[in-house]
């Protein structure tokens, strides 16, 4: 009784402020802090025993990006259906924006700096492709998902800017944007067939890929089929990594006890690798609990995504979900030495604004898709008339 | 809404699978963390150990060398130093500016410094300069608050506190070459000095000690974090030597800027309680780190201030000499009463061989062949006796042979031979030869140190005493006879040697001890440098003083004292000095002096 009214109300556009509010997934917000907050203890470690240099930033950015994402949350989802492919368009002129300067200052360019802002423009892709490909598959009828015609377009949306970021060179984003949107674009209904001839085909470009890869980014694949052989160039990082993990046994050395962590031997310790000083100090245990939290999120995901009457929800839901997946398998994946390093950081843990930011946001727009998910959203993006 | 329907039903069974999917690529990541930190942890904790501790050696303080009442003759000294942290100072260059208002820096430290600093990580201790005085160290620590990132350091550094005296037997220690090493760890350590000579050098080992180790947390850049262990080392031991300081101290003093050697010795035991080269050096200058300009002083000066003279200074012992053929002669049957006329001159016939004396000293016995230096009796008597007879004596008492004193670099000196002529010059040994060696001249050289020997063991009745530095053991075997040589023999040489300095006509009278109990008694002799022409000898014979220095005879003087029971013998060697008798003998003669006044606190010491 109280859904049919909750939806005439939505239909009608009538839903207060206060109403939205209420339809916010607490559970899922809940989780999301509980993972935010073993990434500001982890800082706090990695600091020595301090808030600053990263915990207390990390907290300030946390507490802005959660205020964000429940204003994108609570935001009419017509906006975000409306300005997806702008957001793409957008996204795509910065990218070819970076690569430009990238050019021009010769060297790699992966920001754009506006003063007191750092926009990264992959970042702002991962988003952008999420909502242009649902609002892509939202828009044509189920039918005709298979025909080659429609498979183009979202394979060149992908293409585009998955190209542009190899170039960077930043394979991890590069390997996260086109993952993600595989996902998308399977659970949109194209043909398990074509994955299998695309996968073949891929496998058999790897060896010109191969060419196309800058020395550091092969120098890193080789020396993952082998890091014992260089322990103090390449494979320094997961060699110290693994010294790590393995040091910190099943329960670990404790909160602030990780040697490997505090004495410096682990790299880039407060981003990419602060997973393997969470597993230090607390152990596979600890490791197991955050893990844990993550598909705690993704059952929060899914769950989200099956529950939504439209598919531009469903596909948002799930395009960002998917994406923290792909986070969280690359990041875990890659600091215990089973991919290459490449440079992914873990969702809500790791030290960064961008990446904390893009992934509220992102999650902002998951739980937009849970506010409004029994909307009833057009072809078009507009409500049906009454 | 057919197709949303189909649609949504092919999303929820796609995405349910692809969910499913994703926990089946959440096993391996679980998998991994047991292999890593369940099966493989052991390994693992082993390896993250040996990440964070490192061993660090402790280096031991250097054993001191001492003299024999005890008196520090190398020892270590702190060495303060002012160093600096990059990382804790705001500006390196404003640091040393303001550094350089309290102490001296030069611009070459400076720039030395700058490029340390950008080498070395920025938590290293750089030195800045070491060897701070008192009042440097207190103008730092005063400013210290305005000076921050900088310390002062202290470290041990050798020190030699009788500065040149006794450079020669201590050596110097320096760190060590590349050849030198032995992958001992200690020795690569920057700090770590070794022995490079001198007592440094022989008793090296025992000096070095024992070095302990630290366990120290160090993190990935090599920065210590904290203490885990330490296990002290052993510090070196100290080792005492036969020297006197003082009397060393005053024979480098007497000899001043003089290219000599003095070597004394106790003639009961052979301990050495001076020996002295000069020009000295200072060895601490080797520690700090030779300068390039002052090691080319050294090694280039004609006075050869490297050279350990009393040991590897080689030169023919003259007249001195004539104490070991009157010694060969009476061994091989010749009376003391067997007499020479000198005309002042010696005719082999082939060539004329000259008396110091011009016109001759007459009828000349043994024993006034000694008091007075006839060089033509001894010609004679040399003629007579032959080589092999007079090298047989001097090899009994030491000479032309290593004494084995506990020094590196010690040369043997030469007491020729047949064989040996035949073999070097490839001609036979002739008559002439031999009469050249019986006045000490010609292929025969000897060193200070042998020379000293000698003396000694006529002094103390032909006991083979052999000179060492070092005090030895309790129950060391007595010196045993020397074969060969009658007490009679050797009290005939005594009783002469007393002669050539307490009888009016001795050669060395005017440097006797008029003091009885102190009386020496001792030998000249004057070693000619360069041939002497027959036109110079047909014209005018050059004195000493009109001559360059390098072209002056050396002086030499062997003597030994109390002349009744004697006790300390000594032996001198002036380069280029002129005259034994001038040169030489007064500096024997006082060195005697000395050694006796201070012999009596000998004794206490030798008993304790």
């Amino acid at each position: 009784m109280r859904a049919r009214e909750l939806d005439l109300s939505l239909r009608n556009e009538a839903l207060p402020l206060i109403s939205k509010l209420r339809q916010l997934n607490f559970g899922l917000m809940l989780t999301l802090t509980l993972v935010a907050c073993v990434g500001f203890a982890m800082l706090y470690s990695a600091a020595g025993g301090a808030w600053e240099p990263w915990a207390a930033r990390q907290m300030l950015r946390f507490a802005i990006g959660f205020v964000i994402m429940i204003a994108i949350a609570v935001t009419d989802i017509r906006l975000w259906w409306r300005l997806a492919y702008a957001a793409y368009a957008l996204a795509l002129v910065l990218l070819i924006g970076v690569e430009i300067a990238g050019e021009i200052s010769g060297g790699a360019q992966r920001w754009i700096d506006l003063g007191p802002l750092q926009i990264q423009p992959s970042e702002v892709m991962k988003i952008a492709l999420v909502l242009t490909l649902a609002r892509y598959y939202h828009g044509i009828p189920f039918a005709e998902v298979n025909r080659i015609v429609y498979l183009v377009p979202p394979l060149l949306l992908v293409a585009l800017p998955a190209a542009l970021v190899l170039k960077q060179p930043d394979l991890g984003t590069a390997v996260l944007i086109g993952a993600g949107a595989v996902a998308m674009m399977f659970v949109a209904g194209v043909r398990v067939r074509y994955f299998a001839i695309a996968g073949m085909g891929g496998l058999g470009l790897l060896p010109i890929a191969w060419q196309f890869l800058r020395d550091y980014q092969k120098k890193r694949i080789l020396t993952f089929m082998d890091p014992e052989s260089d322990p103090l160039g390449a494979g320094y990082h997961i060699m110290q990594s693994k010294i790590a993990l393995g040091s910190g046994g099943v329960f670990g050395k404790g909160f602030l006890g990780g040697t490997q962590g505090h004495l410096n031997f682990l790299p880039e310790k407060q981003t990419d690798f602060i997973f393997t000083m969470l597993a230090e100090e607390f152990g596979m245990v600890g490791a197991l609990v955050l893990l844990g939290l993550y598909l705690t999120l993704l059952a929060y995901g899914v769950a989200i995504a099956l529950r939504c009457q439209h598919h531009f929800g469903r596909l948002v839901a799930y395009g960002v979900i998917t994406t923290l997946f792909l986070y969280v398998f690359i990041n875990i994946a890659m600091v215990t030495g089973l991919i290459p390093v490449v440079g992914v950081p873990l969702p809500l843990v790791s030290y960064g604004g961008t990446a904390m930011m893009t992934l509220l946001i992102a999650f902002g727009l998951l739980m937009n898709a849970h506010v409004h998910r029994d909307v009833r959203l057009s072809r078009h993006g507009t409500l049906p008339e009454a | 809404m057919r197709t949303d329907a189909d649609r949504r039903k092919s999303f929820t069974r796609r995405a349910t699978l692809l969910a499913g999917g994703k926990l089946l690529l959440a096993a391996p990541l679980a998998a991994r963390l047991y292999y890593l930190q369940v099966q493989q942890s052991d390994q693992y904790t082993t390896l993250a150990e040996d990440n964070r501790i490192n061993l660090r050696l402790l280096p031991p303080p250097r054993g001191r060398l001492l003299d024999r009442f005890g008196e520090p003759i190398a020892t270590n000294q702190q060495n303060y130093r002012v160093v600096i942290v990059s990382e804790q100072t705001r500006s390196v260059e404003a640091t040393l500016d303001a550094l350089a208002r309290l102490v001296e820096i030069d611009d070459h430290g400076r720039r030395r410094v700058l490029r340390e600093v950008k080498r070395k990580r920025a938590f290293v201790p750089i030195t800045v300069r070491d060897n701070l005085t008192w009042a440097e160290v207190a103008r730092i620590e005063i400013n210290a608050p305005d000076l921050p990132g900088v310390t002062i350091d202290v470290g041990l550094s050798r020190h030699y506190p009788f500065a040149a005296s006794a450079a020669h037997v201590t050596g110097y220690v320096a760190p060590p070459s590349e050849a030198e090493l032995t992958g001992d760890p200690l020795l690569e350590l920057p700090d770590f000095r070794i022995g490079k000579n001198g007592v440094e050098k022989t008793f090296d080992e025992r000096l070095r000690g024992k070095a302990g180790s630290l366990q120290v947390e160090v993190n990935a850049f090599g920065r210590v974090i904290r203490e885990l262990t330490r296990r002290e080392g052993a510090r070196g031991q100290d080792h005492m030597l036969t020297l006197d300081m003082r009397l060393q101290e005053g024979i480098a003093q007497r000899l001043g800027d003089d290219s000599a050697a003095v070597a004394l010795m106790d003639v009961t035991d052979g301990s050495v309680l001076a020996l002295v080269s000069t020009p000295g050096y200072d060895p601490s200058a080797f520690n700090k780190g030779l300068s390039h300009a002052h090691w080319r002083e050294l090694s280039t000066n004609p006075r050869a201030p490297l050279v350990n003279k009393p040991i590897a200074g080689q030169y023919p012992p003259g007249s001195t000499y004539k104490t070991i053929v009157a010694l060969a002669a009476l061994e091989s049957g010749m009376s003391p009463s067997f007499t020479v006329s000198c005309p002042g001159y010696f005719d082999m016939g082939s060539h004329v061989f000259h008396c110091w004396k011009q016109g001759g000293h007459g009828s000349v016995d043994m024993h006034e062949g000694l008091v007075q230096s006839c060089d033509v009796y001894f010609y004679e008597v040399a003629r007579r006796l032959g080589i092999d007879r007079i090298a047989e004596m001097s090899r009994r008492f030491g000479l032309g042979q290593p004494t084995g004193i506990e020094l590196p670099g010690e040369r043997g000196g030469l007491i020729p031979s047949r064989e040996w002529k035949q073999a070097v010059t490839g001609i036979s040994w002739q008559q002439g030869d031999t009469v050249n060696i019986g006045i000490g001249q010609g292929y025969i050289t000897t060193t200070p140190l042998q020379l000293a020997l000698a003396t000694a063991r006529i002094a103390n009745g032909g006991f083979a005493i052999t000179p060492r530095l070092t005090r030895p053991s309790a129950g060391a075997e007595p010196p045993s006879r020397i074969a060969g040589v009658s007490d009679a023999s050797l009290a005939f040489v005594r009783r002469a040697m007393g002669n050539v300095t307490n009888s009016q006509r001795g050669t060395a009278y005017r440097s006797r001890i008029p003091e009885p109990e102190f009386a020496m008694a001792g030998k000249t002799g004057t070693v000619q440098v360069r041939q002497i022409s027959k036109a110079e000898r047909a014209t005018r014979l050059r004195k000493n003083d009109e001559k360059p220095w390098v072209e002056r005879d050396h002086a030499l003087f062997i003597g030994f004292a109390p002349v009744e029971r004697p006790r300390f013998a000594v032996a001198v060697v002036v380069e280029h000095g002129g005259g034994g008798p001038a040169a030489a003998a007064p500096i024997a003669r006082d060195v005697l002096r000395d050694v006796q006044r201070r012999a009596p606190s000998y004794a206490t010491v030798a008993g304790a």
